[in-house]
């Protein structure tokens, strides 16, 4: 879809560098997911400290994403599509810093069961993970086509992801009732991980529906469960 | 570019004073030539100047003539033309800038209007005497005097009242029909108030030049020597033919005589002309 | 004094109807075939880029248009259902029941603040000498300016600032009680001061007065308008809640309009 330029170059300078940064923010809490996984799958503590400082780049393009866009707004007083643009890149920002947040979460638990034998659901959570690195591909796809409907599958996706953890709680449960020989602090420490990557998976929705806001101008959050006051 | 160096400065700078100090010449030239003739016709008059001589009527003594006849003759003339030229002036003006503004015909009759302001003024007198003299029989009067005089200043007023009404912004006209009103109505209590001013200047400029004019006068029959003072059936004379008369006189005295009616002539052009500045300064404060 | 604007209020009664007009000076068409409705006792914004026939649109409303010699015009207006191009329908009484006002202000250099007011009335002889002092203080307690010139009526009307000036032309308009007033970017030659308090006035006199606005100042709009009409080169592109409008225009030329993407 061929998308006119604004007449003030500054302007859509200043439109372009918020997108970059939310492109940027994307693709590193995408790769802290994988790192931070990666790090508690194969017991690599060094990863799983690079996972956790890189969460300090993504704070910093939260402060200065959130500073321009307060800029543009005091400057530009933005309308239509591009004050939606404006207000969602506000928000996907908190988004973002949040999987962000959660990554390092996943990390720290790995740098804690550093050096302990496997249990027996990691490729449960190696597939869920792999699913929220998808789902966060698509989302930021949808948002950079301005694809309303590749947004709406991230959203219907979020069934699998649920699922998936679903399957993942009832194994630790199971795990931990049955095998003695299972250490349990490990099984809590998994699970925790599990419920970490659940919550990306939500967060990951909530961006796919800024994108549909974005493009069709209608509020999709909360269906069916707003207050008609 | 460099900046210029003290050379180029200087040069600049006596340019600058030598551009100066002609415009003040010729500024400060026709006055001082005005001030001597003034002086010199006061310093000649101001001797013969007294009641007697406003009083008195012409005389073939030089000594016992006066200029009553011709004072009231010039103020009479100027007043009746006043009275006939501004009306028929500011209504033709109206007309022209309010209602026929794109008209073929408007556009007529403004060239003409330019072209009769140049008309020399002999022609107007021949002018009236065919047409008021003779032709509607008025004869050798005041009133056929004020006609000619008032057909010789009406470009004037039209002109000096188109310039006023073209003062008046359109926007003050569409902020009158935009509240209701008619175009009439506009041009009565918006338009008309605000072109006071100049049109109070025209009026001046007219009647001071009607005061001054002489050739057409004659044509249309004032007399020089009348005795009587005239009324507006009756023969007339006026200040410029009295003094035209007095001046063809041999008798230096008779020279006296006309400096003084001179003196007299200006000071009622001075009186015109402070009054005209003095109303248009009035109106033109309120805005 | 009432309190600021509410949510989009519901739909009212059509008090002006557009149809199918067509306008313009010589052979240059400045509209095209515009049909729209605007609402009683409703702020409605017109908003485009120069040239697009916002001003000849609302000039053909209380028939100034047909002030220029080479104005022309075809389609019909209706005011409370009846065309205001009608045989019948005397311009100079139409003008009494929709008021003007001007993108610069044109009080009347010659009169005073209370005879600006009262010369809507008085140019049109409908003024009641008895009346004249109340009309003067409803007038100008209407346009938000009793309380500055109370105390100096007798004030040339060329005397006061600018922002007062157009508030005076405001109160000189509605002194004749019009039905609708008609605004022609009213604050394009005003400082922000004077603009906020004009805004903050047609809060109040949206109550009693149908108004339409033309503005270039698109903030403007949404700031005081209920519904906004997007022209573009004597088309009427869109005509919507001014929430709506601008939040998430359905038009494309609209979308590209208020977001700086023309030319």
């Amino acid at each position: 879809m061929e998308q006119k330029r604004h007449t003030d170059r500054e302007y859509e300078a200043e439109l372009g560098r918020v997108r970059d940064n939310l492109l940027r923010m994307t693709g590193r809490v995408e790769q802290m997911i994988a790192d931070s996984v990666e790090a508690l799958l194969e017991g690599d503590t060094d990863l799983a400290q690079k996972a956790i400082e890189d969460d300090h780049k993504v704070n910093r393009l939260e402060v200065d994403t959130d500073d321009l866009c307060l800029l543009i707004l005091a400057r530009r007083q933005p309308l239509g599509s591009d004050l939606r643009f404006i207000t969602l890149a506000m928000k996907m920002v908190t988004d973002l810093e949040r999987i962000g947040d959660l990554a390092v979460n996943i990390a720290e638990r790995a740098v804690a069961l550093s050096g302990e034998r496997p249990v027996g659901f990691e490729s449960l959570l190696s597939r869920l993970a792999e699913l929220d690195q998808a789902q966060l591909r698509g989302a930021i796809e949808a948002f950079v086509a301005r694809d309303a409907a590749a947004a709406e599958a991230v959203c219907a996706a979020d069934d699998q992801v649920d699922r998936l953890y679903l399957e993942l709680a009832r194994e630790a449960q199971e795990k931990m009732a049955g095998d003695g020989g299972v250490r349990i602090e490990r099984a809590v420490h998994l699970q925790a991980v599990a419920r970490f990557l659940e919550r990306i998976g939500d967060h990951v929705t909530n961006l796919a529906e800024l994108v549909i806001f974005l493009v069709r101008g209608k509020d999709v959050r909360h269906l069916g469960k707003l207050d008609d006051g | 570019m460099r900046a210029p160096g003290p050379a180029q400065r200087r040069r600049r700078r006596t340019g600058e004073r030598l551009f100066f100090l002609l415009c003040l010449a010729s500024v400060l030239v026709p006055l001082a030539m005005l001030a001597t003739l003034i002086g010199d016709v006061v310093l000649d008059g101001a001797g013969r100047l007294s009641w007697e001589f406003l009083r008195g009527t012409p005389s073939r003594r030089a000594s016992a003539a006066g200029i009553w006849p011709a004072l009231i003759g010039s103020l009479t003339l100027i007043g009746l033309t006043a009275l006939l030229a501004v009306p028929v002036g500011v209504a033709a003006a109206v007309y022209l800038e309010e209602y026929g503004r794109r008209s073929r015909m408007a556009g007529i009759i403004e060239v003409n209007i330019a072209n009769l302001a140049g008309v020399p003024s002999i022609i107007y007198g021949l002018l009236g005497l065919e047409v008021f003299v003779r032709l509607f029989g008025m004869g050798s009067t005041v009133v056929a005097g004020a006609c000619t005089l008032a057909l010789l200043v009406l470009p004037v007023v039209i002109m000096a009242s188109r310039e006023a009404l073209r003062t008046a912004p359109d926007a003050l006209r569409e902020g009158a029909v935009a509240l209701g009103a008619t175009r009439w109505q506009a041009i009565r209590q918006v338009v008309l108030p605000l072109a006071l001013p100049g049109i109070l200047t025209g009026a001046i400029l007219a009647v001071a030049r009607a005061l001054g004019e002489t050739a057409p006068l004659i044509v249309v029959g004032a007399v020089v020597f009348i005795t009587f003072t005239p009324d507006l059936g009756s023969q007339y004379t006026a200040l410029p033919i009295q003094i035209f008369n007095w001046v063809s006189m041999p008798q230096k005295a008779f020279l006296d005589n006309a400096a003084a009616a001179i003196v007299v002539l200006l000071v009622v052009l001075l009186l015109l002309s402070s009054t005209a500045i003095f109303l248009r300064n009035k109106y033109q404060a309120r805005l | 004094m009432s309190p600021h604007r509410t949510s989009t209020p519901g739909r009212a009664r059509p008090k002006i109807v557009a149809d199918e007009v067509t306008a313009g000076f010589g052979d240059k068409t400045v509209l095209r075939a515009i049909s729209m409705e605007i609402e009683e006792n409703r702020v409605t914004a017109i908003i485009g880029p120069s040239g697009c026939g916002k001003s000849t649109f609302i000039r053909c409303i209380n028939r100034m248009h047909e002030q220029s010699p080479i104005a022309r015009i075809a389609g019909r207006v209706l005011l409370d259902g009846q065309d205001v191009y009608d045989r019948s329908v005397d311009p100079v009484l139409l003008r009494r029941r929709v008021g003007m006002v001007f993108q610069k202000p044109n009080p009347f250099p010659t009169m005073s603040i209370r005879d600006n007011v009262l010369a809507g009335l008085r140019l049109t002889g409908t003024l009641r000498r008895k009346a004249a002092t109340e009309v003067v203080e409803r007038s100008l307690g209407q346009a938000a300016l009793w309380d500055e010139v109370k105390d100096r009526l007798d004030d040339p009307g060329g005397s006061l600032s600018g922002g007062q000036q157009q508030r005076l032309c405001i109160a000189r308009a509605l002194a004749v009680e019009p039905e609708v007033l008609l605004m022609d970017e009213p604050c394009s030659a005003l400082d922000p001061i004077a603009t906020a308090r004009i805004e903050d006035l047609l809060h109040t006199l949206r109550d009693h007065y149908t108004i339409v606005i033309v503005t270039h100042n698109m903030q403007q709009a949404t700031r005081v308008s209920d519904r906004t009409a997007f022209f573009l080169g004597g088309d009427l592109v869109e005509l919507a809640a001014t929430d709506d409008l601008f939040t998430r225009p359905r038009d494309p030329r609209t979308e590209d309009y208020i977001t700086g993407k023309f030319g």
